[in-house]
């Protein structure tokens, strides 16, 4: 068999399709580029090669002198204290906003539809919700930053508001999806709300519901690095600080170090959250 | 005679305070970390919650009203929005690119053999993705403003990085979950690994990659809005000049885009996901 005939039994039918989408494609990419500035040819010219090469090369090797460690750990304990402090503001904020925005505990709704004025007053709290967790925290951050001025505070304010939000809407969306059976016959029965949540929502979702907000605690790790670029406080304010000293080495150790506390989180979180099952 | 059950338990909990109770470890924990970290923050409750505090408060929300509605400046809030999305489209679409690329070395693509052609490629690849995935947007934009400047290049670049390290890795996993037949019926054919990616294991799970991406998208349009704080470009660097400048009624507009563009993308999504799981 001669090459021309091989090549035409071994032809892809698709080929011409495929061609014509991907060009297609490219010219839609064209005003995507455009608006975005993309000129990737920038990075290469030699003078911004210099100072990129000059500030890369910086990061070796990293600070690692004791004086230096000991801040960075200090602020790596800010770090995780902002997250957490957050993290439990936003429960105080989020737990009572579940009750009271959770239909799985209606009582009204055992019988039929829900009353209007029990509905209604539920739904604005979801919307509350909603609200509180649209707005990103960096956001909030930058308010309170104004308000408060620089420090921990904004950051522990915009995790305490953005996650209340976040884990009052998922809480609510936990209790509705598990077994409504337990909890509508105890208040059939005549048992009062609290007795309902206690003896029936909580024990058949409490594992599930422990397990999201370690996921959740994570989570708020990673973002109060975040906020300290804008000045939040933590690891992130350090980093943005040596950032704009242009100080390499100590951007490298930060970064390392930020690295194994987002990966020591994970794993932590990760056992934490096998052992609730 | 002490009464005896019937059927013996077949395990008693332990001892509410023993210390093989590793509930009461955990909530002791909790408590210490969450007590540890109220008080090493010396939050300034006090100033916060003053009459004084409330009255600036009071006075900074006051200023934020009337919004900036002018329409010269709602063109430029609308086009910063387009800016936004096209940053987080572009940086989606190149961190799709990238993340193939390096999901293929360091996936098992060949089950059940540890000598395949990348089995060497395998963990630097993935230190690769997990140190791109480790580095928040925000922080990778921070860095990469000192080579590509101002603007939302810095930004489309930061959104890439971290996404081919989110994306790589999932892709990874989809490639190696895979089954695994076809591949095997072209390989015992004697057909080369390329064509046998193109062929048996992309169509396969081309439908997974294409939905992880489209919500990683959905995360970058609401990361790219936030990210022009450090100066990268979008919504949030117009939002940052003009809070710098206290120019509150523009900030107000600036904010109210923000939202909507969240509020769009989560209706958007919440949806399409209903109508493609009906």
């Amino acid at each position: 068999m001669n090459t021309a005939t091989r090549a035409a039994t071994l032809r892809d039918p698709a080929w011409a399709g495929r061609v014509w989408w991907c060009s297609v494609a490219l010219v839609l990419l064209w005003p995507l580029a455009v608006a975005t500035e993309f000129r990737p040819w920038v990075l290469f010219e030699p003078s911004n090669m210099k100072i990129s090469a000059r500030f890369i090369a910086s990061f070796f090797p990293p600070v690692l002198n004791g004086e230096f460690l000991a801040l960075v750990a200090r602020e790596a304990w800010r770090t995780v204290a902002i997250a957490t402090a957050g993290l439990s503001l936003a429960l105080v904020l989020a737990i009572p906003l579940t009750l009271l925005s959770t239909s799985a505990l209606s009582v009204s709704a055992l019988s039929g539809r829900m009353a209007p004025g029990p509905f209604w007053f539920r739904q604005v709290l979801r919307w509350l919700l909603i609200v509180l967790r649209s707005v990103p925290e960096l956001v909030w951050a930058l308010v309170f930053v104004r308000v408060v001025g620089l420090g921990p505070t904004a950051g522990v304010l915009a995790i305490a508001l953005t996650y209340g939000g976040m884990l009052g809407k998922v809480y609510g969306e936990i209790l509705e999806s598990g077994e409504a059976h337990p909890t509508q016959t105890l208040m059939r029965n005549g048992s009062g709300r609290l007795q309902a949540l206690f003896y029936g929502l909580l024990p058949q979702n409490a594992a599930e519901l422990s397990s999201y907000t370690v996921y959740r605690w994570e989570c708020a790790i990673r973002s109060s690095v975040v906020l300290g670029f804008v000045g939040a406080g933590g690891l992130g304010q350090q980093l943005d600080n040596s950032m704009k000293m242009f100080n390499g080495g100590e951007v490298a150790t930060m970064l390392l170090v930020f690295m194994a506390l987002v990966a020591l989180a994970d794993r932590v979180s990760a056992s934490l959250r096998k052992a609730l099952g | 005679m002490t009464p005896q059950a019937a059927n013996k338990p077949y395990k008693l909990p332990p001892p509410l305070f023993s210390a093989r109770c590793s509930a009461c470890w955990f909530t002791a924990a909790v408590v210490l970390l969450v007590t540890a970290s109220f008080w090493t923050l010396n939050l300034q409750w006090a100033e916060f919650f003053s009459l004084d505090a409330a009255r600036s408060m009071g006075r900074f929300l006051a200023e934020f009203f009337p919004p900036d509605l002018s329409p010269a400046f709602l063109s430029r809030v609308g086009w910063a929005t387009l800016e936004t999305l096209a940053m987080s489209a572009l940086g989606t679409l190149m961190a799709a690119v990238a993340g193939l690329a390096l999901a293929l070395p360091a996936s098992r693509l060949n089950p059940g053999s540890q000598a395949g052609p990348s089995a060497w490629a395998r963990a630097p690849t993935r230190l690769l993705l997990n140190a791109l995935r480790s580095i928040p947007e925000l922080v990778w934009a921070a860095l990469l403003l000192i080579s590509a400047g101002l603007g939302p290049m810095a930004g489309t670049l930061a959104l890439a990085l971290h996404t081919t390290g989110v994306l790589g890795r999932l892709f990874a996993e989809s490639v190696e979950n895979a089954p695994a037949g076809p591949a095997q019926a072209l390989r015992t054919q004697g057909i080369g690994p390329l064509r046998i990616f193109l062929y048996a294991t992309l169509p396969q799970v081309l439908p997974q990659l294409l939905s992880y991406t489209l919500y990683r998208w959905e995360n970058n349009i609401r990361a790219a809005a936030v990210l022009g704080v450090v100066g990268a470009g979008g919504l949030g660097q117009l939002l940052s000049f003009h809070m710098g400048l206290f120019h509150m009624g523009k900030t107000c507009t600036i904010l109210g885009a923000m939202l909507l563009l969240v509020a769009l993308v989560d209706a958007l999504s919440h949806g399409a996901r209903r109508v493609l799981t009906r």
